[in-house]
């Protein structure tokens, strides 16, 4: 099937052919047990494209040495595509600056690295961090274990039946103990995307500056943080095409220069002595020891390709491949969606009358469709739905139509086994 | 289909729609909490013992179809067996599911619907809960059993 999704849209008004994208992605070609490979748990991670691949495997033929330290050439060529790469993704966020993208392990990395820093700096017995129901789990322990360790409170803003953020419970909550906000851009089990500007809006009017998980929704939608104006944004490399244990933390250079270090070592210091050591400047001040350089090269490579294709397109296809999803899985039997919020993206949670969400994914993957089961790493969302697990279908910029028909026809099978 | 029909046997599906000896065990007096967070498998196991022997045995929660037929097929094969015979029945159940090249085992009896289990590597978990949080139920462990 061909629908207007898949051959409308491209770079600088070109035409978005979705099998010109998919052809970049060597693992989509897989038969397992003889079927295409339809793989829909995007959420989890995505899958990377020749020009990563490419670019990972020339960085380490041509380029490998260690950073910062080599009078040689090859260190400088080194230093130069990760430092390269940190400018690509200040570009890609719209930092005000290369300096204010710290590079990390991951999302979760970039989190504990804010609370560990930035919380334990400034947040005392009794004082508040605010957080939301829909968060994952990288976003609600880092805070409960800085308020375990210093007496202060984590405040959770409610979500309604469809998955919004409650904004007015949230602005009741902001008062002069709060001193964090951190909040999801796009929810991962709900596919909500939140009023983030809004958010940021209500805190910094009593002055609380605001942390945003941007692991979802940095590969579907653009994002500028200056126009949001947050204080930290965080992102995960697998999730944007790229490679594993690679991330990123945008801090301003404000928070960033009053931050005290994060883990100490090699690269992190301007000098050493027994009796005293200098910290490097921003934001070397919060990379100790030897990176993951080629995950950062990888990481530059991954946000080149996704503005090659472009957001404007990415976002028109993968909002209509959400609506097409939406209105196949409604008309499933027995079929109920979890997560309806009328701005939301590309995620698909949803549990089948009577067969458990576990079963779902075993019985989908035997017809060659990979989705995601259980809680998604949001344990507390599952109850505020009242369900153990759910099904998650989650999509890219390479799912198609005839994917979802896929997904559709092995829920089928789904009932014959069921019944 | 047809592997499937390996993995999801009539019998198992029949134990997930009516699950035999489900619901409270008023009197127990051994009982232990199973909780298998990957999937949100949450299961508890009443045990009655009376010198030696599982006099009775009853399960309750929610999981999924593996998980849920597992236990009402356990209850079925430990009632009325001693502790002893139950702990070798563990052994022996875990083999079925975990170990490709074990040859078939007549002491089994139904049991033996869960050896497809063995082909999904992820539900071995769910086949094996029951039986952990039994374990645990007349070992007098109180802490909640965790598959992960
Ligand atoms: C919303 C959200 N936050 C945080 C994370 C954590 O990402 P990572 O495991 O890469 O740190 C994920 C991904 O699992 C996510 O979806």
């Amino acid at each position: 099937m061909t629908s207007r999704a898949e051959n409308d849209f491209g770079p600088d008004g070109e035409v978005f052919d979705v099998e010109r994208i998919r052809a970049l992605f060597p693992i989509l070609a897989q038969r397992p047990g003889g079927q295409p490979l339809v793989y829909l748990d995007n959420a989890a991670t995505t899958q990377k494209p020749l020009p990563v691949l490419n670019t990972l495997s020339r960085y380490y033929a041509n380029e490998n040495a260690n950073i910062h330290r080599g009078v040689y050439g090859l260190s400088q060529r080194a230093t130069d595509a990760y430092e390269g790469a940190r400018a690509k993704m200040a570009r890609f966020l719209n930092a005000a600056e290369p300096a204010e993208v710290v590079f990390t392990r991951n999302a979760t990395e970039g989190i504990n690295l804010v609370a560990q820093t930035f919380g334990r700096q400034r947040v005392t017995a009794d004082d508040e961090v605010v957080i939301s129901a829909m968060e994952h789990h990288s976003n609600i322990v880092p805070w409960q274990l800085l308020c375990e360790e210093k007496g202060a409170q984590l405040r959770v803003v409610p979500i309604s039946d469809s998955g919004e953020l409650m904004l007015d419970e949230l602005a009741s909550m902001l008062g002069p103990r709060t001193k964090l906000v951190s909040i999801v851009h796009m929810s991962n089990s709900l596919g909500t995307i939140n009023p983030v500007r809004r958010v940021v809006e209500l805190a910094h009017a009593q002055g609380v500056p605001v942390l945003l998980d941007g692991s979802q929704a940095a590969y579907h939608m653009p994002v500028d943080v200056q126009a949001l104006e947050c204080d930290f944004y965080v992102v995960t490399g697998h999730k944007l095409y790229g490679p594993t244990g690679i991330g990123a933390l945008y801090g301003r250079r404000s928070w960033l220069e009053a931050m005290p270090p994060y883990q100490g070592g090699g690269d992190m210091i301007s000098s050493v002595t027994f009796e005293r050591t200098t910290y490097n400047e921003v934001p070397h001040k919060f990379e100790a020891g030897t990176p993951h350089i080629a995950g950062v090269v990888g990481l530059g490579a991954a946000v080149d390709f996704i503005e090659s294709v472009g957001f404007s397109a990415i976002v028109e296809h993968e909002r209509q491949l959400l609506a097409y999803a939406t209105t196949a899985l409604e008309a499933v039997p027995g079929l109920r969606l979890i997560g309806t919020a009328p701005e939301k993206a590309s995620i698909l949670s949803f549990v089948l009358d009577g067969v458990h969400a576990h079963d779902v994914g075993t019985v989908v993957d035997t017809q060659g469709v990979a989705i995601r089961t259980g809680h998604h790493c949001t344990q507390p969302v599952m109850e505020r739905f009242s369900v153990p697990a759910t099904a998650r279908a989650s999509l890219a910029m390479y799912n198609t139509t005839t994917e979802i028909d896929q997904l559709v026809t092995a829920l089928a099978t789904v009932r014959e086994v069921f019944g | 289909m047809s592997d499937l029909r390996d993995l999801y046997q009539e019998v198992i599906l029949d134990h997930n729609r009516n699950p035999r000896n489900f619901g409270p065990l008023e009197d127990a007096g051994l009982r232990a909490d199973g909780h298998n967070p990957l999937c949100g498998d949450k299961l508890s196991i009443a045990v009655n013992v009376v010198d030696g022997v599982v006099t009775d045995l009853r399960f309750e929660g929610s999981g999924c179809a593996i998980s849920k037929a597992s236990a009402s097929l356990m209850t079925e094969s430990i009632k009325g067996r001693t502790l002893d015979e139950a702990r070798k029945l563990f052994d022996r159940f875990h083999q079925l599911v975990t170990d490709r090249s074990a040859p078939p085992d007549e002491e089994l009896g139904k049991l033996a619907v869960f050896a497809g289990v063995r082909d999904y590597p992820a539900r071995v978990k769910c086949a094996i809960l029951a039986w952990h949080t039994l374990r645990a139920a007349v070992d007098d462990n109180q802490d909640v059993v965790s598959t992960e």
